[in-house]
């Protein structure tokens, strides 16, 4: 117990870079998920190749593989071919922008689904209305389509919201020095690896159960008009 | 191709439609229909499915794009160009919008916006498209609402009411944008038999008020004794076009001869 008390603050340092790694990746996820579902939808063949092979690449591949890919073969990329043009010195791609950006890459990948699949759960003929009610394509979207979309996409994307918040544990494999990371470090150090990953587990389990009460308040912020069964 | 953006005779008809074509793929859904209607007309089209009937209508707001012909809504042309790809489109989107907010549609599946009370879907666009102020949509709306007889309902979202109901509240939608002419793409055949009754009451009190409207409908009733011009189209062809008493009376066209025979049973 005095082991974990003298860890403490460490682990909660540790969680507070957890929950920042997960914000910052699932606010890139939903832009990229955004654009994506927008690729896939869209009325263009290049559009429609680009995102299928975003979707098909991703998800086709573990999590960790593409962000050992990402971290370590990225930076060797980009110093080889700042040597090869002299465009720019050494590099090195700092852990948590790495973690960041895997994650939200492979995640916008999941949301693209689950975005296109909420668009598609839109009946056309609500879209029509808008449309022959003289609105613009912008005020059908704002109006009519994105507080649907948020409806139809909040279940898909709370799976995908908790998915990736544990996710953001692959990251203590780049040496990121998150809640995983710190929780190891404690436990070889006081020989009480139980202890902390029994804590860690219980912080984890803390974190889904806030996301769920949140989740929770958002579908009800977007369930108006929507008969319960 | 010089088009007069004025429509012919110099007439400011509320509708005037010449030589609409449309075609899907090899199909040819419209092959050249030509309509009027003055103000305060009530204008019945009728004919079986796959006559054309609901593509007609579609294409006067645009929701399909006519492959060629000319729209006038109160003398205004709206104004189509070639594409690369061979089918026209609008030359000028505000334009489209802002005549698409004077033609009114009602929907066979009503497409109330489920996420939005009655009172909220009848205030919608004129708050957003034609920036009416808010307290004055509200006003408006509850006086379209009262109308329809569904003022009582106005809080309501779409699930938790009947199809008469969400019809009734449609028009309300409908008729807040104060339109030049109302465009009903069978607004009653989405309905159990029991409500259709409701919301023919309610088409008849706009008709008789004086308002503009175009209605593809299977109401033979509502056509004979509501409307001023009744059309029947088959294969994407006007076949018979008159008064109610002409063309039931005396129907001119061997097609429509049978189409009566069908329905009148």
């Amino acid at each position: 117990m005095d082991a974990v008390i003298a860890y403490l603050p460490a682990i909660l340092q540790g969680t507070a870079i957890t929950i920042a790694v997960a914000l910052c990746s699932v606010v890139l996820a939903v832009f990229l998920g955004l654009l994506g579902a927008w690729g896939k939808i869209a009325d263009s063949r290049t559009a429609n190749t680009v995102t299928g092979a975003y979707t098909t690449l991703i998800r086709g591949v573990p999590d960790l593989v593409l962000m050992l890919l990402l971290f370590y073969g990225g930076q060797q990329l980009l110093n080889d071919l700042g040597f090869a043009t002299g465009w720019w010195g050494y590099v090195e791609i700092n852990h948590f922008t790495a973690g960041v950006f895997t994650i939200g890459f492979i995640y916008g990948a999941y949301m693209t689904e689950t975005f296109r699949g909420a668009y598609l759960a839109i009946p056309r003929g609500q879209i029509e209305a808008g449309i022959a009610c003289g609105m613009s394509g912008g005020i059908v979207f704002r109006r009519i389509v994105w507080p649907q979309l948020v409806r139809y996409a909040l279940p898909g994307f709370g799976n995908n919201w908790l998915v990736l918040l544990k996710t953001t544990a692959l990251v203590s494999v780049l040496g990121l020095h998150e809640l995983v990371w710190e929780s190891f470090t404690a436990g070889r150090s006081t020989r009480q690896l139980f202890t902390f990953f029994f804590v860690t587990l219980v912080i984890y389990l803390v974190l889904t159960a806030i996301s769920d009460v949140g989740l929770r308040w958002l579908d009800r912020r977007y369930s108006a008009g929507v008969r319960r069964a | 191709m010089a088009v007069a953006s004025r429509s012919p005779n110099g007439n400011d008809a509320a509708l005037v439609i010449e030589d609409l074509h449309k075609s899907f793929g090899s199909l040819e859904v419209l092959k050249g229909i030509s309509l009027e209607a003055r103000d305060r007309d009530v204008v019945s089209i009728l004919g079986s499915s796959g006559s054309g009937k609901s593509t007609l209508l579609r294409c006067i707001n645009l929701l399909e794009t006519p492959d060629s012909g000319r729209v006038y809504v109160k003398g205004e042309l709206i104004r189509m160009r070639g594409s690369g790809r061979g089918t026209p489109v609008a030359e000028d989107a505000r334009q489209v919008e802002r005549i698409r907010a004077k033609l009114a549609m009602v929907f066979q599946q009503f497409n109330l916006w489920s996420h939005l009370t009655v009172l909220e879907n009848v205030i919608e666009a004129p708050v957003h498209v034609l920036k009416v102020p808010r307290a004055e949509a509200v006003e408006r709306a509850d006086e379209e609402l009262r109308r329809v007889g569904m003022h009582d309902r106005r809080d309501y979202y779409p699930a938790h009411l009947s199809g008469g109901q969400q019809q009734r509240a449609a028009i309300a939608r409908a008729l807040a944008m104060r339109p030049e002419v109302m465009l009903f793409d069978e607004p009653t055949s989405a309905l159990d038999p029991e409500l259709v009754g409701e919301v023919l009451r309610v088409m008849r009190g706009l008709a008789e008020e004086g308002r503009t409207m175009l209605v593809v409908t299977h109401e033979m009733g509502f056509a004979r004794e509501v409307s001023d011009r009744v059309m029947f189209l088959h294969e994407g062809r006007v076949e018979e076009d008159g008064t109610p008493d002409e063309v039931f009376e005396n129907p001119k066209s061997e097609r429509f001869r049978q189409f009566l025979a069908g329905t009148l049973r």
